[in-house]
This record gives C-alpha cells, sequence and structure tokens, in this order.
C-alpha cells in the first residue's frame, strides 16, 4: 500500500513551497500530486516551475503526478489545462472532466482526482477504457460504497481494476464555486482580489453563531473544519484492496502525519489501536471520519465498525 | 429558444403546459432525481398520465434521472432508465457515468441531456459526454459568467440549456458535498440538500433558530423571516463578523438577461423548482412565456411587473444575476 501526498490546496509564497517539498525529499511518501487545483489566479508557482519541481522529485526518487485545476470556466484556463494535459512527460491527475477528455483523446493513461463521479462500478470500467489508471473515491462515500463498487466492477470484466486511492487525512474537498468567499470576506471583488488568499495559509475558517467549527473558507473552494482521518482504518483498506492512502497537505511540516500514516502502514501491529478510539493528530474533536462509515462527512464514529 | 418548466406533481404539470412551457421536467418517485422530496414526483401511473397530458398539448416532457446510483442499488437507476424508455419521454436528463452509459447503449433512441449535476463547464468537458454518450443538450452549472458563456456557446459541441429562474445553487453542482458533510445526504447520493428531515425550527427568547441535523444554519429576530436553512444560505461567523459567508437567501433571476441569452444561441430556459406549487408554476412560466414570445420578436422591452412579480415569487423576496455577473463572483 502507498502513501501519497496530494496537492497544497492553500495559497502560499512560492519559497513556501519550494521549502515544503524539499522537506519532503526524507519523508517517506512514496507519490506526490503537485499543481493548483482551486484557482487559475494563483501563479506564484508556474507551470514551468511545478514541471522543474516534478523533475526534481522525480530525480530524487519520487513518483510524481501533476494535478490539475477542478473547475475549470475560461478559455486561459482550458489553455493551461491543455499545457499540463500535453507535457508528455508527467502522470497527469484530472480533476475535471475537460481534462478527462484531453487525456483520453491522446491516449495516455491518467489518475482521476475525488472531484470526478465515480459512484459505482460501471462508470469505474467506463473511465478505465478511456485511460484511468487510477481513481480516487468521490470524499462523500463509504466502505461500503467502495466494496460495492468492486464487486460490481469485478462482475462486468475480468479485467484488473484501476488501482483505488483513498483520500485519507486533510480536510475535506467539499464544494467549488464561481464565487470567492475569501475575496467576498474582504470585500474585495474577485477581479481584483489582491491575491489576498494568500493572507490564510490555511484558509479563513466559518464557524455556526454558537461556535461549532464548521467550514474553511478557501477561494472558490470550501474545505470541512474537521480533519478527515482515517489513521486507524488503514487495516481495513487493506482487506478491501485500496493500493494508497492520502495525505492532504494541512500545514507546511507534515512530516508527523506522514511518519505516523507510514508507521501504520508499513508496521501495522505495532500501530493497531486495542480499543476503538481514533489515533489523533489534532484534538479529538477536531477530527472526523463520517465519511468512511457511511454518516454525516462531520461525524466522528470511535466504535470501528461501520453503520449497519 | 425552449422554455422547460419544472412539475413535482401532476397539478403542477398541468399548470406548466397550460402557462406556455415547451417542455416539462419531471422525476420519479424515488431518489434517482435530484428533487427527491416526501409527497413529491411521480409513480409510474402518474408518469403514464404526464405523458399524456404533455403530448396531447404538444409539450415535451424530460425526466430527470440525475443522481449518482451507488452501486449496491443500480437495479433502481436501471429501472427508471427502462421506465422513461418505455414512457416515450423527450428526454432523460441525467448526470452519472453509468446511467449514460446504460441508457446510450440500450436506449440509442431517446434524447440524453446531460444535467446540470454532470458539471460540464467547459467545452472538453462537454465534447467528453457527447463523444462518449452522445448527448444532445447539456444544462450548465450556475458558475459561468455571460463572457464564459458566450464564449462557450460558440464552440460548444451539444446545445446549451441554461438556469432562468428559481433557487441558486452557489456551488458547481455535482461537485457539492456540504450538505452530506452536515447531515447524510447530498444531490449526489439522496437526490436531497439540506434534507428537510434534518430541519429543527426552534423559537427562542429572541425569535427562531434553524438547524440542521443539529448544526445552527441561522438565528432570526422576531421581525426578520425565517428560512429554510439551505446550509450555503446561513449566516455564519468569519473572524469578527457574522453574516451569509457563502451565499444570501435569494433566487436566480435572468430575465434581463434574455436578448443576451437568445443572441448567443442558447437553446433553452430552465426554471428551476419542481417542489414548487402549481400557482407559482403557472405565474412563472407565464411570465418566461411573454418574456421569451417577445425577445424572439425582437422586442427587448420587458415590462417592469415581471420582474416585480418573479421578485415577490423568490427566495427571501431577493433575486440576483448570480455567477452571470462578474460583480458578484
Amino acid at each position: 500500500m502507498q502513501l501519497t501526498l496530494g496537492p497544497i490546496p492553500f495559497f502560499w509564497p512560492k519559497q513556501q513551497v519550494l521549502d515544503f517539498y524539499e522537506g519532503l525529499l526524507e519523508q517517506p511518501v512514496e507519490r506526490i500530486y503537485l499543481g493548483e487545483s482551486v484557482c487559475s489566479k494563483r501563479r506564484e508557482m508556474r507551470i514551468q516551475d511545478w514541471l522543474d519541481m516534478a523533475s526534481f522529485l522525480q530525480d530524487n526518487g519520487k513518483q510524481v503526478v501533476l494535478s490539475t485545476l477542478t473547475l475549470i470556466e475560461a478559455e486561459s484556463e482550458l489553455k493551461q489545462l491543455k499545457r499540463l494535459c500535453e507535457q508528455g512527460q508527467f502522470l497527469v491527475e484530472a480533476n475535471d472532466m475537460g481534462a478527462v477528455q484531453l487525456l483520453s483523446q491522446q491516449g495516455v493513461p491518467f489518475v482521476t482526482g475525488s472531484a470526478i463521479n465515480i459512484y459505482n462500478g460501471r462508470s469505474l470500467r467506463r473511465l478505465q477504457q478511456a485511460g484511468m489508471q487510477r481513481w480516487n473515491l468521490p470524499v462523500e462515500l463509504s466502505q461500503t460504497s467502495l466494496r460495492e463498487t468492486i464487486a460490481q466492477a469485478q462482475d462486468l470484466s475480468t479485467e484488473p481494476l484501476p488501482q483505488v486511492e483513498i483520500f485519507a487525512y486533510g480536510y475535506l474537498p467539499l464544494a467549488y464555486a464561481a464565487r470567492c468567499f475569501t475575496a467576498r470576506h474582504r470585500n474585495l471583488p474577485k477581479d481584483d482580489c489582491s491575491f489576498c488568499c494568500m493572507e490564510y495559509p490555511q484558509g479563513i475558517p466559518l464557524a455556526s453563531q454558537n461556535g461549532e467549527q464548521l467550514f474553511v473558507m478557501n477561494g472558490i473552494q470550501t474545505l470541512s473544519a474537521k480533519c478527515y482521518n482515517l489513521l486507524n482504518q488503514i487495516d481495513v483498506m487493506r482487506e478491501i484492496g485500496v493500493n494508497a492512502v492520502r495525505i492532504s497537505p494541512t500545514a507546511p511540516d507534515m512530516s508527523e502525519v506522514i511518519q505516523r500514516y507510514n508507521k501504520s502502514i508499513n508496521a501495522p501491529q505495532a500501530n493497531a489501536p486495542k480499543t476503538g478510539g481514533m489515533i489523533s493528530l489534532v484534538a479529538d474533536d477536531a477530527n472526523c471520519n463520517g465519511y468512511w462509515f457511511g454518516q454525516p462527512g462531520m461525524n466522528h464514529q470511535t466504535n470501528q465498525m461501520p453503520a449497519p | 429558444m425552449e422554455l422547460v418548466c419544472p412539475a413535482g406533481n401532476v397539478p403542477a404539470l398541468k399548470a406548466a403546459i397550460d402557462a406556455g412551457a415547451d417542455a416539462v421536467y419531471i422525476g420519479f418517485k424515488d431518489d434517482t432525481n435530484a428533487r427527491s422530496f416526501a409527497g413529491l414526483n411521480f409513480s409510474d401511473t402518474k408518469a403514464n398520465k404526464a405523458i399524456q397530458l404533455a403530448h396531447q398539448k404538444g409539450t415535451k416532457l424530460f425526466v430527470a434521472i440525475n443522481t449518482f446510483p451507488q452501486a449496491g442499488r443500480w437495479q433502481t437507476w436501471q429501472y427508471a432508465a427502462d421506465q422513461a424508455a418505455d414512457l416515450g419521454v423527450d428526454a432523460i436528463i441525467a448526470a452519472d457515468i453509468a446511467v449514460l452509459d446504460y441508457i446510450s447503449d440500450k436506449h440509442p433512441n431517446i434524447n440524453l441531456h446531460l444535467s446540470v449535476q454532470g458539471s460540464a463547464t467547459n467545452r472538453e468537458a462537454l465534447a467528453f459526454y457527447q463523444q462518449q454518450f452522445g448527448i444532445k443538450r447539456a444544462v450548465l452549472p450556475r458558475v459561468l459568467s455571460m463572457a464564459q458563456l458566450r464564449h462557450l456557446s460558440k464552440t460548444s459541441p451539444v446545445e446549451l440549456e441554461v438556469f432562468g429562474y428559481g433557487s441558486l445553487c452557489i456551488m458547481a453542482e455535482g461537485r457539492c458535498y456540504l450538505s452530506s458533510y452536515l447531515t447524510d445526504q447530498s444531490p449526489n447520493t439522496g437526490g436531497v440538500c439540506s434534507p428537510a428531515k434534518d430541519v429543527e425550527w426552534v423559537t427562542t427568547s429572541e425569535g427562531q433558530d434553524t438547524y440542521l441535523n443539529g448544526v445552527l444554519i441561522d438565528r432570526f429576530k422576531d421581525h426578520e423571516k425565517a428560512g429554510y436553512p439551505t446550509l450555503c444560505k446561513g449566516r455564519f461567523q468569519a473572524g469578527e463578523h457574522t453574516y451569509h459567508a457563502l451565499e444570501e437567501p435569494t433566487s436566480l433571476n435572468t430575465l434581463n438577461l434574455l436578448p443576451e441569452l437568445l443572441q448567443m444561441g442558447i437553446s433553452a430556459i430552465k426554471i428551476e423548482g419542481r417542489q414548487r406549487s402549481p400557482a407559482y408554476i403557472a405565474q412563472v412560466a407565464s411570465i418566461w412565456r411573454q418574456a421569451i414570445d417577445q425577445a424572439q420578436q425582437g422586442n427587448h422591452q420587458q415590462p417592469e411587473e415581471w420582474n416585480a412579480s418573479l421578485a415577490a415569487l423568490s427566495e427571501g423576496h431577493q433575486t440576483t444575476l448570480g455567477a452571470y455577473h462578474r460583480p458578484w463572483q
């Protein structure tokens, strides 16, 4: 089972991004997804910068995948997307069906991100025919749904299944809008946003009026306020046949999270909790795992049995 | 340009037909469609009646099968697709790749429209669905500006249908999981956003609080009208401020954009609201019927009362141009 690191969802200064990835060379994460997946106006890192970083990481023994933007509307965004899809050197993670189209037309294999809606085995096989070699389960789906999808896909064909990757740690990407909530928060027009996302390296927390943390505004994206964490579900994932476990960057230093996950993947006995409790990397009430158990995503189930 | 109106039951369907809808869209009585509300939608018998009523008056009937079947329940969606095909509907509106694949394979003569839940916002995404499944039309998510829409209308490989009026989804549809984060249902999985089963209205000393699965969505003072707790339209705290951080309780109204939409060659205007009453649908449809007829004859003078009536019918009595209007974004 492979440990992967998703693209940075936030807008960090270029130097911080460079330092972040340099710091990962020593970390036991095998595959790294690179690129801007949220907002096309975030151009601290240009495409060439990402390609240079990709080569650097690959030269240092990492598998590299380039992640596309998720919501693609403008012609300029399509042009950037084309450039990514046609660079020919690195595998691409499609986060929009437009990317799926460009990649499948070229006949190159690709990965799909969690915003590509694969809810059943028939969709899985159809996208496999289009060239998908690995897929990410949509974040709102449960382990039961994953099992059923795999079973249905196996019923449809004897061909080996595409690899499956699970978003296991981080703030859940829940929605994408045309509107920029960060600019709106600052009373700035989107077209003249002053790149204010950079002032919120972990987004802007959104709480209910009685103080419950609900969401995080990150430009046009809405993230969960709680940190999804499936650290104690590694064995279940392995049994289902999950090929890779994804950590989504939440902070400039992810080393502790990476090491805990790596330990859990490679030395399951050492790390397996004896009771139902979740291994906590953040305060317990800031964790969630509901989706995996077929519950509201914000729930935190401590009993490890899936919901009936 | 077609006027496509919603109907959640037979009286609403009749209202839409009588008000001059070119097409009416309905859903079956289960979670195969994105308005899976109690007491709403069409059983097999009612769907039979719907197709007769519509076709008698020369109105088209579309069926929305636009949620995402999870593998364990695929049979329900397959049944819905077969049922729609048997009825001889004029189009099926679908989003899920498996549903599109099944219909294009088993019922190749049925017109397929890509649902807004299919979340296609650019020509390459549209080309994918056109080439793979032969879709004839796509309903666009409510995230494009007028400039982006104009560009897309020139390059799209399929007919385009856009939302004209009704409740405003501000997130790219089909890729929004906010509802299932707070409850156990989203439009994709349960065919519903902010489900009524999870809503609570609590009277307080100052007014009324609204909750969704125990999460406080908004607080209303006595003089404020408490609105339904659609979660993206609540008032939340961000930093020092408590405000409608995502969106106000407001409806989309693009009546003023109609001449431009017509000029771009947009094929259809969609009215949202299968959950609305027959009276509501009659009023909205008749205004849009007049507006489209008039605009098609080159008359772009819209009487002020049209917008006033639409505003009065809308959520929070407010309307917006939404993402079509760049400053809104």
